[in-house]
């Protein structure tokens, strides 16, 4: 049910001023430096869909497909990292009956938005992706999860579908062939859990998002117990462009282990919060630069580089990192979704640690003991601290409580959940018994 | 009952799913009946399980589930604003304590004119633009200042 309304904010929407994009390398959001990047009529100009009409038209093998997406060392861009040809691998290629694809775009990591960018600015690349990805694994039906609050961008991307399908991009008989793909955009609705993929799929089903227990895996057991691919909006988007230019060229953009560019969304203490889509390896400090640095002249304190289920660095652990897998976890934490959370010297940690602790407790989604009760723990403990009625041993409390849910539930927001209380105090452990010594933040003395 | 439009809506979401699979509607279907009656009462949740042919508890379940539901009334406009961390490092504590003030209302709830409800929310997935807030779900408000936040509430009639 486009709407004009719909249709009209499509080519509406505008992308930001050019000098923003410098020192970018534009994949994912190629379109932005058009003037309508949203529109199907500027991602054709820019030679979208061209790949999707070779490989269908040219009936490519899909495992000529696959090769390409190993080859590129594309790996999962929701935060996992797991390849994402070895994933698309794992698909039975012969299956009696439907099988699914689906496009996680619910991202409700604290500090990622950069799925948004793709929804808002580029979801022709995303279609394209998600058809040549259906071609491949034989999918014949393939759904966009997108966030619940997002939802103009939700409004955008079911407007771009439309126009996809006017196109003759998806439907039935593409190109004149026998291949046919139908791709729906569905949402959310409030619940950080849905971005697992067994939640999302629950959700797509229509029901409350708890996680399944894995195996069965959604290859072989996904939506309406359908094999199912799943795979996250940015790994999508990076499709089109690994098919045009190769597996190599792609691989090459990047270092060895992280090939191709990614998206960091960098958020809080900078002048310029924003998405910046970059090559695997660049520096913590050119991405910051990008960002206009610390806002306000102040020092960096500290950044949490992959959104709050990676460990949180200090200014010193991350000033001579690049922002890639191997990159940060030499560094002590890890890439995540490239969801970078800025902070500057005026940050009380263990403030800083309470807000996240709460998300975690309510967002947990009650399944498993270890982090439904868990979370409300840690949550009550940090909490007490803040009040004043913290004791010593809290530390030792917070540390073993979060130890406790790590590794025991079903899915890995227990383990998310954990992190940020582990690398806070292993870090910052001197503002965390200050507070509890004198009742007030070492930091902003309130 | 629900209204014509409504179940217009609704047969527009079914079409995106195989046909026995109903159930899978849902979540539009309590979003699109609340956009339309602003809030979820029992009743309508159990008209939407219905339409739906899938049982009422498990419609209730979704709409306690996901946080974008209202089971109570929620006046005229539901302001969620995001309190997390990207949010906090820019001040969303301000903004907060200047709707409060200026509405008189504490979170979960409605100003004594029936007109505007406050909510906290999580992160929504659009931290450049923090701090940041909702309008009933649907329209988002980005880079706020009390000021920013004064015109908005403005042309909230």
């Amino acid at each position: 049910m486009a709407t004009k309304e719909m249709k009209a904010r499509v080519t509406k929407t505008k992308a930001p001023v050019m000098s923003a994009l410098k020192g970018q390398t534009l994949l994912c959001l190629r379109t932005l430096t058009e003037k309508n990047p949203a529109s199907l009529a500027t991602y054709e100009q820019l030679g979208g869909y061209t790949q999707l009409k070779r490989l269908v038209t040219e009936k490519v093998k899909a495992v000529d497909i696959i090769t390409q997406v190993k080859v590129s060392g594309l790996r999962g861009r929701g935060g996992a990292g797991f390849p994402t040809g070895l994933k698309w691998s794992f698909m039975p290629r012969y299956f009696d009956g439907t099988k699914y694809l689906v496009c996680n775009s619910d991202e409700g990591e604290p500090g990622t938005f950069k799925d948004r960018d793709i929804l808002r600015y580029n979801p022709h690349q995303l279609i394209e992706g998600m058809a040549i990805a259906a071609y491949t694994l034989g999918a014949r039906v393939g759904y966009n999860y997108i966030h619940g609050e997002i939802w103009q961008d939700y409004e955008i991307f079911e407007a771009a579908l439309q126009e996809a399908r006017a196109a003759g991009y998806i439907g039935e008989n593409l190109f004149g062939t026998n291949f046919s793909v139908d791709l729906y955009a569905v949402h959310g609705y409030g619940a950080y859990i849905c971005g697992e993929e067994t939640a999302l799929i629950e959700s797509i089903e229509g029901k409350k998002g708890q996680p399944r227990f894995k195996p069965p895996f959604p290859a072989s057991y996904g939506v309406f117990g359908k094999p199912t691919n799943v795979n996250n909006t940015e790994s999508f988007a990076s499709i089109p462009w690994i098919l045009q230019h190769g597996g190599q060229a792609f691989a090459e953009l990047g270092v060895p282990n992280s090939g191709g560019t990614k998206l960091f969304s960098v958020s809080g203490h900078v002048e310029k919060p924003g998405n910046f889509e970059v090559k695997m390896g660049t520096t913590f400090k050119e991405l910051l630069d990008m960002a206009d640095g610390v806002w306000k002249g102040r020092k960096l304190k500290a950044v949490i580089p992959g959104g709050p289920s990676t460990p949180v660095m200090t200014a010193d652990m991350i000033m001579n990192a690049t922002m890639d897998y191997d990159g940060l976890s030499k560094a002590g934490s890890s890439l995540g979704a490239g969801s970078m959370i800025v902070m500057d010297e005026t940050t009380c940690m263990v403030k800083t640690l309470k807000r996240l602790s709460y998300f975690f407790f309510e967002e947990s989604c009650g399944q498993c003991t270890p982090c439904r009760e868990g979370t409300g723990w840690v949550y009550r403990i940090i909490n007490r601290i803040t009040e004043g009625n913290g004791k010593m041993e809290d530390l030792d409390l917070l540390t073993d409580v979060s130890s406790n849910i790590s590794g025991r539930t079903i899915c890995a927001l227990g383990d998310a959940a954990a992190t940020p209380v582990l690398s806070f105090i292993k870090h910052f452990r001197l503002e965390f018994e200050y507070y509890i010594q004198h009742g007030k933040s070492m930091v902003d003395g309130k | 009952m629900l209204s014509a439009e409504s179940i217009e809506k609704i047969e527009y979401e079914l079409t995106k799913y195989p046909a026995d699979q109903r159930q899978a509607a849902v979540m539009s279907a309590l979003r699109i009946v609340q956009t339309e009656r602003g809030w979820l009462s029992q009743e309508c949740i159990s008209e939407v399980a219905a339409y739906l042919r899938m049982p009422e508890i498990a419609a209730m379940e979704v709409a306690t589930f996901y946080n974008m539901y209202d089971l109570e009334p929620v006046g005229k406009y539901k302001i969620t604003v995001c309190t997390n961390i990207s949010c906090m490092l820019r001040d969303s504590d301000a903004i907060v304590d200047h709707l409060q003030a200026k509405l008189g209302v504490g979170f979960n709830e409605v100003s004594a004119d029936g007109k505007f409800c406050l909510k906290e929310g999580e992160c929504m997935g659009a931290c450049s633009g923090a701090p940041l807030m909702t309008v009933n779900n649907h329209t988002m408000y980005e880079f706020l200042t009390p000021e920013s936040v004064d015109k908005i509430l403005e042309s909230l009639k």
